[in-house]
């Protein structure tokens, strides 16, 4: 079964024939993530054990408030029917009632062992290494490591 | 405004930040945000093998995520040189862990696990490579992460997010729970 995703990500190659695309605005945006990231300590370990400890609400307190600031905003690019200011369809999922496969469930479940052992998911990996935890050179290449083992196991996965 | 950049941000500063950035995205290019696939696209750009699933245009479909990428190490950088952060976590959880036989509190990781010499111990060894191949594993299986699904998919409501999010928490708090002890034990790695 092809994930509906992926099929997506390939309809969505935009055609750059012309020049290429600008990218500046999205060190940018990595930059202010990298520093927010930090200063609201989500790249911390010890908040990540918190958390699965449920002993603060510090990270319940982002993920809930980010999650409600960002479907504000996907509501109101729906209801207004707003173009992005590249010309760009924006890509907002369809939304075609699907039961939610093994995928989602074994995937997410074999994440969270990760996430709950590593204290940090794919963003932080990044900003803890500038932050100068260089053992996440390690972790990140052992994510490759996953990432291949996936890719090499795929067919023979259950997803749907 | 120097407090601000210098003293930890309150949720209620950080969560709208990183969740504007879905919209964000999506009006600037029209693209859905999310951090793991830039896993996929360097794996796709230095080994992609015969695999399908690697062979695709990464330039294109992940330019720009990677220069995001990119910008998080730099963004760490900055803000990890303008202030070395500790952590205030709550008495409880640092009652839990010194149980659990850690004893350096300072900065954002514990060193006795995150470190170039913890990669030696078998905690270390178990943590950063078997945390590091789950998260990379995981995400490509679920086809997606924190961002993608708990941040993106949650905020446009989608039930499989919903399903990738609940299995994050299953997840962590296996580990949490019962690797953890396992691995460390209660006497120090």
């Amino acid at each position: 079964m092809t994930p509906v995703d992926t099929v997506l990500d390939q309809d969505s190659a935009t055609p750059m024939a012309t020049k290429p695309e600008r990218l500046w605005p999205y060190l940018l945006l990595g930059v202010v993530l990298g520093v927010v990231f930090t200063r609201a300590e989500v790249v911390s370990w010890f908040r990540i054990q918190e958390m699965f400890r449920f002993q603060s609400f510090h990270m319940y307190g982002i993920i809930g408030s980010a999650v409600a600031v960002g479907a504000l905003g996907v509501q109101i690019i729906k209801r207004l029917g707003l173009r992005s200011v590249t010309h760009q369809p924006i890509q907002l999922p369809t939304e075609t009632f699907r039961a939610p496969g093994w995928q989602y469930w074994i995937g997410g479940t074999s994440f969270g062992l990760g996430w709950g052992l590593l204290g940090a998911c794919p963003g932080p990996i990044y900003v803890l290494f500038g932050n100068g935890v260089t053992v996440m050179a390690v972790a990140f290449l052992s994510a490759l490591a996953g990432v291949w083992s996936y890719a090499a196991l795929r067919d023979r996965l259950p997803h749907s | 405004m120097t407090d601000l950049l210098t003293s930890p941000w309150p949720w209620y500063v950080a969560g709208p930040i990183i969740g504007l950035t879905v919209p964000l995205v999506y009006l600037y290019a029209g693209r859905k945000w999310g951090v793991s696939s830039t896993f996929r696209d360097v794996c796709a750009a230095t080994l992609p093998g015969r695999s399908e699933y690697l062979r695709y245009s990464w330039r294109t479909l992940g330019g720009w995520r990677l220069t995001m990428a990119a910008g998080l190490v730099l963004g760490g950088f900055l803000a990890g040189v303008t202030r070395a952060s500790d952590v205030a976590i709550s008495s409880a959880t640092v009652a839990d862990l010194s149980a659990l036989g850690i004893t350096d509190f300072s900065g954002l990781v514990p060193a006795e696990l995150f470190s170039w010499g913890a990669l030696a111990t078998p905690a270390g060894l178990v943590l950063i490579v078997g945390g590091g191949f789950l998260v990379g594993f995981g995400t490509r299986y679920a086809n997606g992460c924190t961002s993608g699904h708990a941040i993106s998919g949650l905020a446009s409501l989608r039930l499989t997010s919903l399903v990738a999010v609940i299995g994050f928490f299953v997840g962590g708090l296996v580990s949490t729970w019962i690797l953890l002890p396992l691995l460390l034990g209660g006497g120090a790695s």
